[in-house]
């Protein structure tokens, strides 16, 4: 079965069993490796991508749902690491293995465009995506960066 | 561990190997003679190191990166002795090679928290040594005394012609000179670059999804597989109808190993799919009735008999009897997995002529040992890239999952990406042992302790990993942090009961440490309370002959604003702990609400680790142990049924999360002393300070983890 997606701008037909997750047709169908697999049950959020401008977690949607929807993942955040979550996350030197990364910037950005001042109970409240390595003090901290920016 | 690398590096010391200073120094290129990532034109200085024409100088990076900073870390290490400008300085991951060994292991592997006690030398020699190089290349190039020509900031400088050369012009000439015996390194004094919060080189990577993990690799032809190993520990497959793994679009071959079987498929989700569709049978093997209820029966037996001593110390037996007051308390840990955000996975390629393998891996060396017994190569005929590691915490060191890569690729006669579920990754993990300790003291009138009796029984994970350190039933890695107390107590015995179960036990986040930190810094917040005394000055007044840790108890306490009023509700817990060479003291601060909600309202960290290289990842390493501590003190459990794991997502394995994670304030001590590790030392004090603040709040003592089976929760 074929599958009709807009990726990061780019209109794609994907055929692919129409239950298959979207994260693994991001990642394996068409090469962006940047969302990341963690958990399979939509626990981690490190396949946090944007559906229509929403986060969602990709490892449990199935592409069908996602048909005709416009999808951006981390690749196409900004093609030259100049979105504002980005540049805070540089300045505040968020990451350490990486891993879990672009799920939490995608989720930061989600917040911020429909949130752009988010208090810290918001940013609990958005922010539900694990960090092994405990980068959660310094993602607030970006996150209220990237609100000042 | 600790011991263990002081074992090792005696043993690599006594094997000559440092004596030979080009092979310290590691000017012998990788085979080939160039290096893997070497662009036209660039011109490799020495093994760690090439500049390329527009300056750029790419450092090799012989160690794991897996959040812990060491690509930044060091080549900062090279770049200071350089004299090169940060924005310059690049960093890559070095191929398998001797060369790249860890020089406290002997080996190429990354753990005990020594990547750069390991390096702080040779990695400045290095860096050092090219910059010679290329003033000497300059001096000839210009006919002028190599005296006169000074490096600076990526260039050689001839103050009295004004000649001026970048690094990049020089770097072809300097790479024919013959590299000086001897290199002058700068004294602490005139470091311009360590100590300083240099940006990290992998952040920009990290940001924008391009950083290559594991589970990114991307060869031609290649297949994805997925595996699943039997349930219960031990146990072999006997037989598997393939019929309807096959059957599913998209699946390639279905291939039975000794253990589990695997699927290989088009990509990820065929695979799972497959494999989900198979009825494996196992053979369940001898452990098929093991749960924690016999394993729980067997620590606690061995608690009543006599251990094996791991440290005696005046007359523990006999000051227990005579003194005033004594104290006796069970204390108890449960199994842990490591749970890396990426799950475990590799990439291998067997063909006739060799294998290659693309890991995230902390254990280059044991890979290519791994790797060639079982194919019947010499370790060096196997190739190992290493890829940016999703988090590694000791799990990465072992290579069962790239074994079992190596073995589906020789199959199916492809190239193959193993990736194991979250399921595989929590239920085939080496589990941080569980352990239970008896502990008993004693105190004298006047409230001081006189005796101090730890008996620790637990699985020895140096039994299976390296068998060598083990000796007179001791498992260095079992005691550490317990038998090597900083406390004053004249009379001290350390006893350990080794027992064996199936559950295959591993290194997790500071070892032996994480357990003993909460045994031995629990126990003696219960002698304080008991003798009516401050933790914190019951503490200090036993550390008076160590003035490292005690700076380090004091510099905590007092920006946690000990023995300052708390804030309305809020209570403080204080515990140190030395390990990995570093001194480490937490003070947490909570509040608990009813229904045994537990805020998490601050830890405050102070940490002696000799010298600071870059204080940013010293304070990241320093947040990333205490989350790593508080998110097993509160949630961690594997519970063993029926000889298999029954937890196996972020479900029923919790993780401390965004909402719940405290402010953490982190101050550096700049001791001077001996170098030591920062990726673990943050870890142990964690569970004892947050378990001695909740007995400070409620006056329940915590005698077993996690909070979590005590009805407590984080809010």
């Amino acid at each position: 079965m074929a599958v009709n997606l807009k990726v990061n701008g780019t209109e794609r037909r994907i055929e692919v069993g129409p239950e298959t997750p979207l994260l693994w047709v991001l990642r394996d169908t068409l090469g962006l490796t940047g969302t990341k697999f963690g958990c399979g049950i939509a626990a981690c959020g490190a396949c946090t991508v944007h559906v229509d401008g929403a986060a969602i977690r990709s490892c449990v949607t199935p592409v069908e749902a996602v048909a005709g929807a416009e999808v951006t993942t981390i690749e196409g955040l900004s093609s030259d690491r100049g979105h504002p979550v980005q540049k805070a996350w540089i300045a505040e030197q968020v990451p350490q293995c990486g891993y879990c990364q672009s799920g939490m910037i995608m989720a930061a950005a989600a917040l911020l465009s429909d949130t752009p001042r988010p208090s810290d109970a918001q940013i609990d409240e958005a922010m539900t995506n694990i960090c092994r390595c405990g980068t959660y003090v310094r993602v607030r901290r970006a996150i209220h960066r990237a609100a000042r920016a | 561990m600790q011991t263990m690398l002081n074992v090792s590096r005696r043993r690599f010391l006594q094997s000559g190997a440092a004596a030979a200073g080009g092979l310290v120094l590691g000017f012998h290129l990788p085979a080939g003679g160039r290096l893997a990532g070497a662009a036209e034109g660039e011109a490799a200085i020495n093994a760690w190191l090439r500049i390329a024409p527009d300056d750029t100088v790419t450092v090799t990076v012989a160690h794991s990166e897996m959040g812990q900073g060491v690509y930044t870390s060091l080549p900062m290490l090279v770049a200071e002795e350089l004299e090169v400008d940060w924005t310059k300085v690049r960093a890559e991951f070095a191929p398998a090679d001797q060369v790249y060994r860890n020089r406290l292991f002997g080996i190429q592997a990354t753990g005990g928290s020594t990547s750069i006690r390991s390096s702080f030398d040779h990695l400045r020699q290095a860096g050092a040594t090219a910059r010679e190089m290329l003033r000497r290349a300059a001096a000839e190039g210009w006919g002028v005394p190599v005296e006169a020509c000074r490096a600076q900031a990526g260039r050689v400088v001839h103050e009295a012609s004004g000649r001026a050369a970048g690094y990049g012009a020089l770097a072809g000439a300097a790479a024919k000179l013959e590299p000086p015996a001897e290199v002058p390194l700068k004294k602490p004094g005139d470091w311009s670059l360590i100590g300083t919060a240099a940006a990290r080189l992998d952040v920009p990577a990290k940001v924008d999804g391009s950083a290559g993990f594991g589970i990114d690799v991307k060869l031609p032809g290649m297949l994805t597989a997925t595996v699943l190993a039997s349930p219960v520990f031990g146990g072999r497959l006997k037989s598997v109808d393939e019929t309807p793994a096959l059957a599913v679009k998209g699946v390639r071959a279905v291939v039975p190993l000794e253990r589990a079987v695997a699927v290989v498929a088009e990509g990820y989700w065929p695979a799972l799919k497959g494999l989900e569709a198979l009825a494996p049978v196992w053979d369940e093997g001898p452990h098929a009735a093991m749960s924690d209820v016999t394993i729980r029966a067997e620590l606690s037996a061995a608690l009543k008999q006599d251990g094996a001593v791991a440290h005696n110390e005046g007359d523990a037996t006999a000051a227990l009897a005579g003194a005033d007051r004594r104290l006796e308390a069970a204390y108890e840990v449960p199994y842990l997995a490591h749970a890396t955000m990426e799950p475990m996975n590799a990439t291998a390629r067997v063909t006739d002529t060799g294998v290659e393998i693309w890991a995230p891996t902390q254990g280059q060396g044991p890979i290519q040992h791994a790797v060639a017994g079982l194919l019947g190569l010499a370790p060096e005929q196997v190739k190992v890239h290493t890829t940016f590691l999703g988090g590694g915490f000791g799990r990465r060191f072992e290579t069962d999952f790239v074994v079992q890569a190596v073995l589906v690729s020789k199959a199916v006669g492809a190239p193959v990406k193993l990736v194991w579920s979250r399921e595989e990754d929590m239920r085939q993990d080496f589990y941080r042992p569980a352990a239970m300790a008896r502990l008993r003291a004693g105190l004298n009138a006047a409230g001081e302790p006189v005796a101090w009796h730890v008996r620790l029984a637990a699985p020895s994970i140096m039994s299976r990993a390296l068998p060598d350190y083990v000796k007179d039933g001791i498992d260095p890695s079992s005691v550490e942090g317990a038998a090597d107390s900083p406390y004053a107590i004249a009379n001290q015995r350390i006893e350990y009961a080794m027992r064996h179960f199936g559950v295959p036990v591993g290194f997790w986040r500071s070892v032996g440490n994480s357990q003993n930190a909460f045994f031995v810094e629990s126990f003696l917040d219960e002698l304080a309370h008991a003798a009516g005394r401050d933790p914190f000055a019951f503490r200090r007044a036993l550390l008076a002959d160590k003035p490292r840790h005690r700076r380090v108890l004091e510099t905590a306490a007092e920006a946690a604003g000990w023995g300052r009023t708390a804030p309305e509700g809020r209570f403080r817990g204080i515990a140190l702990h030395e390990s990995f060479g570093s001194i480490a003291a937490e003070v947490a601060e909570i509040s608990v609400a009813k229904g045994r909600g537990i805020k998490l309202h601050r830890m405050t960290c102070a940490i002696d680790c000799g010298r600071t290289i870059n204080p940013d990842t010293v304070v990241a390493q320093m947040e990333s142990g205490i989350v790593y501590g508080l998110t097993a003190a509160l949630f961690g459990r594997i519970t063993i049924a029926a000889g298999r794991v029954q937890e196996g997502n972020f479900d029923s394995y919790p993780m401390l999360d965004l909402a719940q994670m405290p402010e953490v304030e982190v101050r550096i001590v700049e001791s001077g002393a001996a170098l030591g590790g920062v990726g673990e030392p943050g870890t142990p004090p964690a569970a004892p300070a947050l378990t001695n603040a909740l007995f400070a709040a409620t006056g329940m003592r915590i005698r077993s983890l996690p909070l979590s089976r005590h009805g407590f929760s984080a809010v």
